[in-house]
Order: structure tokens, then sequence, then C-alpha cells
């Protein structure tokens, strides 16, 4: 089935995340969508699918207009979506969950479904047996039960978001595999990624999106350069670098493993002195999010050692990290950072430590005052802080650190905020590197990891290389890095063997 | 801007009140009820002499102090519905002190003293054990706690047909009533306590301070409204957890202890008289203010007396007072919410 998007619009408040977007995409191929996190490859998806509704746009199957309101309606166009993470009921056994989005009747027909299921499990070599729990199968597999449960309800068009996130290079292979012959049998594949590699193993074209603009198409066979260029370029300005002398160990990890449900980091040996700054680089779910809460004692690595300052810290409870200077800010600032419903001034109380009985509010709205003018965050005293602005609510977190701190830890510091946020956000933290705390942090935006990182870990499914001098880096070779391209010839000087 | 929300606010309550008191009517109508007259015994009912205002009184007390504990629970964001099984347990262990000292040497004000005091340690054990289910075993503090107070009412039936009946035989009416002397001191010729009216009174003003001053109250909030950001702030969130259900439990067991020293002087079947549910009610109603509750929880108690006027005057069920205090918190949430909803949208 042709499918064409014509002039799609989506706008989430003042972000434009699809911005006309125009995309034709023939039956029978396999079409690669790439982008940077952020760049609205996931909203186009999700209006394709019905999760999300454009603004403005059309979608056309086979030349026709169609209205896509919900995924149940995209289905029934025959649009079928593979999320990241997969949309199943682990407590259910297999066979249910495959019936369970079927619509018609209030007694399904078991031993049609299941006699359908293993027909097509057999079709394409997947091992899956009906009766067993959702639970007890690992990622790759729940994604063949996702895959195998769509076809089953007649989708044509079959997206797929970042599928070979998690799944092992076995698995990865057999599902090229039930891609290509899906495309043989006339259907149209769209593949979301990010991993430059399997775009090449698997695509016959691939658009490229930045920022909600839909900046470039190709055919195969690719030029990788190119395409880490269309993805990445962008002009900003930089101020210029300024290093800050380091000082003693702030942290350091030894054979230090972590792992969640998806992935497996390998192992890490790493020291940071005072006053330097690591970042982070990576797509999202790379693992750099498991790595920098087991540096913040929020989750406990399966091994090693994590020694803050002088103090093996390892397996302790975050409160003792918190203790011992170590200072964390998540990425989600309303949901795990701040407290809605709570004012600025509650809030620089509640961080401080150890008082009294009784609150005394002038002096605390006094105190806040003052913060509020020296981290210059727009509101008041009494401003809720769910009133307060993306980029205030930022200012208010940096605001409520203590110090002194050995060592930040941020998760994506500065997303979703404007340029003079962001300078603001840094000018602060780089203040702090100058009193000696180690920062290590989070971004997508390879500028900003390269503007102000001295050394750069990048994760990519599980590895994590070692430390780059941020210096002798460049955007472009960072975004193949962080695509999996080029870890043999980076790393090979250093004596580390990758494949 | 603010001020205009606030009024906003203002007229939605009260359009949420006046549409409880239409549909409560329509009710009466349906069942050939007269409604103003019903409505005119319930006003009578409840403040037409000082008899019924010290009833209505009494019977504020035990709500007031469930209430204040539950506003405890509700701004640490647990949903304590094993409040009714705390009374009941404040009522068991009251009635032990009294039981085991009443024929002792020791004077009786310092028995009562000390079996309230065993009331309140009573209800703060129980809580803890609906709160421990929930920090220790996972198990959800709505589920725990109905099922400790399904417990706390086999318990009080075991003890009223068994070891504590009365000599003979054991009856639906309760344990032996205690002497007089074991009563908390009553005006003359009411029955209210100026003790147990002192205590509900200083409870509430002693939670609104802690729940508006103190450190510790600021910190329960936080854990209450976003549990995650409270922990990466650094407060310890299950600690704060138990000690709200501690404290909720102190109330709750001073209510109990209430029931008996003030009110029935024995332990009886139903001895909490549901005020723990009446109290998640009215904690609801106020949107977990302290300042609200005191004279809410008193209209509440108002409306549980005057009904009792129904039945002998106008030979209806005294549960329309139940009606009308459901109605007026399903209407003053809803609302609520379809108020949220519209923000939202706009």
């Amino acid at each position: 089935m042709k499918v064409e998007l014509k002039a799609i619009h989506k706008s989430f408040g003042t972000v434009h995340a699809n911005n006309n977007i125009n995309l034709a995409i023939q039956a029978g191929t396999i079409q690669g969508i790439l982008g940077e996190n952020g760049a609205g490859k996931s909203t186009l998806m999700k209006v394709l699918s019905g999760f999300i509704q454009e603004d403005e746009g059309k979608i056309l199957l086979d030349g026709k207009p169609i209205s896509v309101r919900s995924p149940a309606d995209a289905i029934q166009h025959g649009i079928g979506m593979l999320h990241q993470d997969p949309l199943d009921f682990p407590p259910m056994r297999i066979i249910d969950n495959f019936i369970v989005g079927r619509e018609g009747g209030v007694f399904p027909n078991k031993k049609e479904a299941r006699k359908d299921f293993i027909k097509l499990a057999n079709e394409f070599d997947f091992a899956l047996d009906p009766e067993s729990y959702v639970d007890s199968l690992t990622v790759g597999e729940r994604q063949q039960l996702e895959i195998l449960r769509l076809l089953w309800l007649g989708v044509r068009v079959l997206i797929l978001d970042e599928p070979t996130t998690g799944i092992s290079a076995l698995q990865k292979e057999k599902l090229f595999a039930t891609l290509k012959t899906l495309a043989k049998q006339g259907k149209t594949i769209i593949f979301v990624s990010h991993k430059l590699e399997d775009v090449e193993q698997l695509c016959n074209q691939v658009a490229v999106l930045r920022q909600g603009i839909l900046v470039g198409e190709a055919d195969a066979p690719f030029e990788i350069d190119k395409l880490v260029e269309m993805m990445f370029s962008k002009v900003i300005s930089v101020e210029a670098k300024q290093p800050c002398p380091f000082g003693n160990s702030a942290l350091s990890l030894h054979n230090f493993v972590v792992e969640d449900y998806r992935l497996r980091l390998e192992s890490v040996d790493l020291t940071l002195r005072a006053g330097e700054v690591i970042g982070l680089a990576g797509m999202e779910g790379s693992g750099q999010r498991p790595f920098l809460r087991a540096c913040a004692g929020l989750l406990r690595p399966t091994q090693g050692k994590v020694i803050v300052g002088e103090k093996d810290l390892t397996g302790k409870p975050y409160l003792a990290y918190k203790n011992h200077g170590v200072g964390f800010l998540p990425a989600s600032r309303l949901e795990e950072g701040l407290i809605p419903g709570l004012s600025l001034t509650e809030h620089f109380i509640l961080a401080e430590k150890g008082q009294g009985m009784f609150i005394d509010r002038e002096r605390w709205e006094r105190e806040t005052k003052e913060r509020i003018t020296s981290f210059n965050i727009r509101g008041t005293p009494l401003s809720p802080v769910e009133a307060l602005s993306g980029g205030n609510q930022q200012r208010a977190l940096l605001a409520l650190l203590n110090s002194p701190l050995s060592l930040i830890l941020l998760e994506h510091p500065t997303r979703g905020l404007d340029i003079e946020s962001v300078i603001y956000i840094w000018g602060k933290l780089k203040e702090r590197c100058r009193q000696g705390t180690a920062i290590i942090f989070v971004s997508a935006d390879l500028e900003e990891i390269l503007q102000y990182s001295d050394r750069v870990l990048v994760f990519f499914s599980g590895r994590v290389s070692p430390p780059l001098d941020a210096s002798a880096t460049s955007v472009e070779q960072l975004g193949q890095l962080i695509g999996g391209k080029g870890w043999a010839e980076k790393f090979e000087q250093q004596g580390d063997v990758y494949a | 801007m603010l001020k205009n929300t606030r009024w906003a606010n203002l007229l939605i309550q009260l359009a949420a009140v006046l549409m409880a008191l239409l549909l409560t009517t329509l009710i009466m109508l349906a069942a050939d009820a007269p409604p103003l007259e019903a409505y005119a015994n319930i006003i009578k009912g409840s403040f037409g002499s000082l008899d019924r205002i010290s009833k209505v009184l009494l019977s504020w007390i035990p709500l007031l102090l469930t209430t204040a504990g539950l506003l405890i629970t509700f701004s640490t964001g647990l949903w304590n519905i094993g409040v009714e099984g705390q009374i009941v347990l404040g009522a068991i262990a009251t009635t032990w002190v009294l039981r085991l000292f009443q024929d002792s040497a020791i004077a009786p004000g310092w028995i009562i003293f000390l079996s309230i005091l065993a009331g309140m340690i009573g209800g703060a054990i129980w809580a803890s054990l609906a709160g421990a289910l929930k920090t220790f075993g996972g198990v959800n503090e709505i589920f725990g706690g109905l099922g400790l107070n399904f417990v706390a009412t086999a318990l009080t039936l075991w003890l009223i047909f068994g070891p504590w009946k009365r000599p003979g035989v054991g009856s639906m009416s309760g344990t032996q009533p205690f002497p007089e002397e074991l009563w908390l001191p009553q005006i003359p010729d009411y029955d209210l306590s100026y003790w147990a009216l002192g205590l509900a009174i200083a409870s509430i003003v002693a939670v609104y301070f802690l729940l508006q001053g103190t450190y510790f109250g600021l910190r329960l909030k936080a854990v209450g409204k976003n549990f995650r950001a409270a922990h990466l702030l650094g407060i310890p969130t299950w600690q704060h957890m138990m000690a709200a259900f501690f404290l909720c439990g102190i109330f709750a067991g001073a209510a109990g202890a209430m029931q008996v020293t003030a009110v029935y002087h024995r332990l009886i079947p139903s001895i909490s008289s549901g005020y723990g549910y009446l109290g998640l009610l009215v904690a609801m109603l106020v949107n977990y203010q302290a300042i609200w509750a005191a004279p809410v929880a008193l209209f509440y108690a108002a409306l549980n007396i005057g009904s009792i006027q129904l039945p002998i005057v106008l030979k209806m069920d005294s549960s329309l007072s139940g009606v009308l205090q459901g109605m007026l918190v399903l209407f003053v949430l809803m609302v609520e919410g379809i108020r949220q909803r519209y923000l939202r949208r706009t």
C-alpha cells in the first residue's frame, strides 16, 4: 500500500514538532526515518498511527485521503505501529495478548486464533509458545508477538519505532529477514531509527528529519557521511571554551556494571576529578540514563564499586550519596524534580536540612526572593512551581542544589530551553566547576556535549566508549559514533577491541 | 486573576451544595415525603434546643478527631480507609484499661487519663499495621485498611460475646457499663463533656499548625504531592508515610476513646458509629484544608443528630441525612473535577 503524507504540521505549544512534512512511500519498500532525538520522527509516526492528530495536512493511502482519529482507526485502515516499548500485557498469556485487540464477538474463538497464530509464527520462524506468559519473554520475543498480532489484524503498513534497541543480534537478524519478506509481499515498512548501520542494512530509502523539518531524502546505497551531516548540522553560536583546573578525584567507578530491563552496559572504569565535566552522548535509551542514575545511588549497579571523594558508597541508598555531596537533577522537571502544588518558597524550605519545628515564613520568603534574583527566575516566592516556564523551572532546580557539592549529575539540563536560558544555566554550572564540583550530564545535543564537557563517553546499544577528549572530537565524528559507526577506527589506537 | 478564581471557586462550591440539596429533594418527592418539613425537622432536631445542641456537639467530637487525623494521612497522599478500624481499636484499648483498673485503688481521674492514652496508642498501632503492610508488604493502604477494619469489627464482637461478656450472657448491647466515676465528667443535665470537647478542638488546632506551620508538615505534603521528587529532595519518604499513619491512628484512637469514656461508657458492637467513613467524607469535602474541617464536621454532625427526628415525626427513615451527606461530597468533587478539566482545556 502506498502511503503519502502531505504538508503535515503538528505543534506542541511553541514547539513545531512537524513542519510541513511531505513524504511518499511506495508499497513494497522499506522506508527509513532518521533523525536525532526531538527531530520529530516519533511525532510523525504517531500522527500516521492515530496516537495524535495532525494540526494540518493530509494522509493518503493508495491515493485516497483517510482520516485517522485513533490507533483503532489506523488498524482499520491497515496501519499498525510497533512501539519501542512493546504495548502488551505482561501478566497475560501470549495467545490472549494475540486476541485482545481483535474486534467482534463476546467470546473470542480461541481455537481459530491459536491455529492462525501457529501458522503465522511458523511462516516467520518465530519460536513462541502461545500458552506461555508474556512476562517470561525477552524484548525481542515480545516484538515478534506484536508483529504477528498486527499482521493478523490485517496490517499492510507496519511502522517500527527503534525496534533494534534491546534485542539480541540474532533476534535482529531474524527481524530484518522478516521485514524484508514482508516488503516482498507488498507491505510497506517504515523503520524509525537512529542507528545508521541498521538503516544501511535494511532500508531502500531514507528520509532525514531535523528540528521538525524534512531536510533530505536518499536512496540506497547510502552515503553515511551525507546522512550524518543532514541529521546534525546546524549553526549555533558558542562562546569560547574555558577549562577550569582539575582537583582530586570526585568520583571513581571501578568495574562498574549497570543494567536495566532492556540492556546491560559493559563494565566501566572511570575517574572524574573535581572541576571536570563529562558529557554522556548517545541516542535515547542507549543506557546513559541508568548509568547516571547508578552514579547518583538511585539504581544499584550489578557489579563494581562507586567511590565518591574518598568514600566507598557502593550499594548505599540515594540519601547517603546526597549527604556526601552528590546532587542529581532529573530530566522530567515536574514529575521528579519539583513538587506541583507547592510554592518556590516551600521548595527551598524542603531542600534545606534539619531545622527546628516551626517554619519562619517571613525569613524564608526573604531568602527565596534573594535566590530568585541570584538565579534570575521569573516568578514570585509564592508562585506554584507548575506555573513557571520550563527554563524557570530548570533554574529553580539549580537553585535547589545544596552547596558545596562534590558532584552534580544532570539529565538533559537544557532540554526544551531557549538559548538564553541554556547559556545562563551553563554559566551557573561552570561557576560550580570553578568551586571544585565535578559534573556528569546527559544530553541529546551533540554541540552542547562538545561545548561544555572536557571528556565524552559515547553510549551505543550497551557499549560504553573509553573517554574521548571533547576538544579533539567533531560533531560529525560524535554523530557517527552514537549511530554505531566508526567505533573500530576511533578506539583502535587506544588498544580497545571493538567489533 | 487569583481573586477572580477564588470567587469563582466559591460560586462553584455553592452550586454544588444547591445541586446536592436539589437532588435530595427530588428523592424525597419521589418517595412521597414532604421535603420542606423534613429539612425543618432536621434543623429543629439539631439546633432546636440546648439539649439537641449538646447532642450535636457530642457527635461532633469523634467526627472532628477522626477528620483531624485523616487530614494528616490525606496530606501525605494516603487513603487511610482503615481509620474505621483504628477508632474501634482505640475503643477496645480504652475499654481494656478501664476494665483493668476499675476495681483498683487508683484515682478514677487517672484511670480515665490512662485509658484515653491507651486508646490513642491502640489506634496508632492499628494504623501502623496498615502502614507497615503498605511499606514492607506492598499492600495498598486501601485494601490493607479495609481488611483491618473487618478484623477490628470481629475482634469487638469476640470480646463482647467472649472474654468481656456481661455477667450471665453476652448481648448486642455491649459490655457491662462502667460506673459513673469512670465517665468523663459531664455538664450537669447534659451528655456533653467539656473535656472531650476541649480535646477535639485542641486536636484540630494542633493538626492545623502541624500542616501549616511546621517543617514536618511541609515534608508530609511534599511526600503526598510528589513522592519521587520528595525522595530526590532528600526526604525519607516511607518514614514520613509511617509517621502519618501513626499520627492519624492517635487521633482516630482518641475518637474511639471518647466513644467509650464520653458517649457509651462501654464497648458496643458498632462502637465507631461510622465516624471513620464520615470523617473521610468530611476530609474530602474540605479538600484536606484543616481550617474548614471544624465547621463542616459540625454541619455533618448536625445532619446526623437532626435526622434522628425524622422517623419519629414524619415516619421517614433517618438515613436521609446520609443521602444528603453523600450527595454533597459527590457534587463538590464532581464540580471540582469538571472545573479542572475545563481549566486544562483552556
